[in-house]
């Protein structure tokens, strides 16, 4: 068992076992904070893949943005201390079965699988020239479309938050609380 | 024990999507399901790094998509967090079970 093996392994343990604290605490602040380990443990996952690009950007958006954002909306939100109801037993039993069940059946299909072919032959060029290069080129194997459809969606999506989450003008504060009132009578 | 494979690989993000699966049947809070979902999408790029890596080294795409997955991830937890705190301030809960006007 040599090193690299061993380093897997242990990224691995790391990943799932706080991805499992992350689905059961019951406390919502520590599941979110076991939830960015979990994250951090895949961007080692990356770097043990030697693709530091993707690693840099999970470390990135992943634990700089999108954890950040939960716990701002955790606070915004809930009581961080206080403990969330339990599910009911049954459900436990059953969502825990329906997942061992699918990750059966899934390491089954993985397991007898033979038609990897390993291409060792050509080296795994994915240094940041080559991908600036091909994310933005026009030829047949670039992805400048993609880029400039991802960025519209981008623009869509901020210009979304801000309407959604916006508090509403007086004139229709109103109205929409008359609406909601409405609402729980009916 | 030999050598780590794509097989291996293959294993933990099957875990990674199940545990996923899982935290996505149990919770009731928005914000758990929410991150329940951060956890599958996860395991999904894992699985494009790897085949990219072991199986076609000389193209780049699973890494395009795998970029492109994180950007729109990140976009839809946005406007999902822009959703929660507005049922929030409409109903003071943000516990699937309290929003039930759309239930027919």
């Amino acid at each position: 068992m040599n090193i690299s093996a061993i380093i897997f392994y242990a990224i691995s343990a790391l990943i799932l076992s706080t991805g499992i604290l992350a689905v059961t605490s019951v406390k919502i602040f520590r599941s979110a904070i076991w939830l960015l380990f979990s994250l951090v443990g895949i961007a080692a996952l990356y770097f043990w893949m030697q693709v530091e690009f993707i690693a840099a950007i999970q470390i990135v958006v992943y634990v700089g943005g999108i954890v950040v954002l939960i716990i701002f909306s955790i606070f915004l939100t809930q009581n961080s201390g206080k403990e969330m109801p339990k599910p009911a037993k049954s459900k436990i039993i059953f969502s825990a079965l329906a997942s061992l069940f699918g990750t059966a059946l899934t390491y089954n299909l993985i397991s007898h699988y033979e038609g990897f072919q390993m291409s060792a032959a050509t080296p795994f060029n994915n240094s940041m020239n080559e991908i600036g290069t091909q994310m933005l080129s026009t030829t047949s194997h670039g992805f400048i479309l993609p880029f400039e459809l991802v960025s519209l969606l981008l623009l869509a999506a901020m210009v979304g938050c801000i309407v959604i989450a916006m508090r509403p003008l007086d004139t229709t504060a109103a109205s929409s609380e008359t609406i909601i009132l409405k609402n729980k009578e009916a | 024990m030999q050598e780590i494979t794509l097989t291996q690989i293959l294993f933990v993000s099957t875990a990674l999507f199940f545990i996923g699966m899982y935290g996505l049947f149990t919770r009731r809070n928005l914000i758990t399901m929410l991150m329940s979902i951060e956890l599958m999408l996860n395991s999904v790029n894992i699985n494009f790094v790897a085949f990219n890596k072991y199986l076609f080294p000389e193209k780049l795409d699973g890494l395009f998509f795998t970029l492109f997955i994180i950007t729109i991830a990140a976009a839809e937890a946005a406007v999902a967090i822009a959703i929660i705190i507005n049922l929030y301030r409409s109903h003071n809960s943000i516990d699937v079970d309290d929003a039930t006007e759309m239930k027919f």
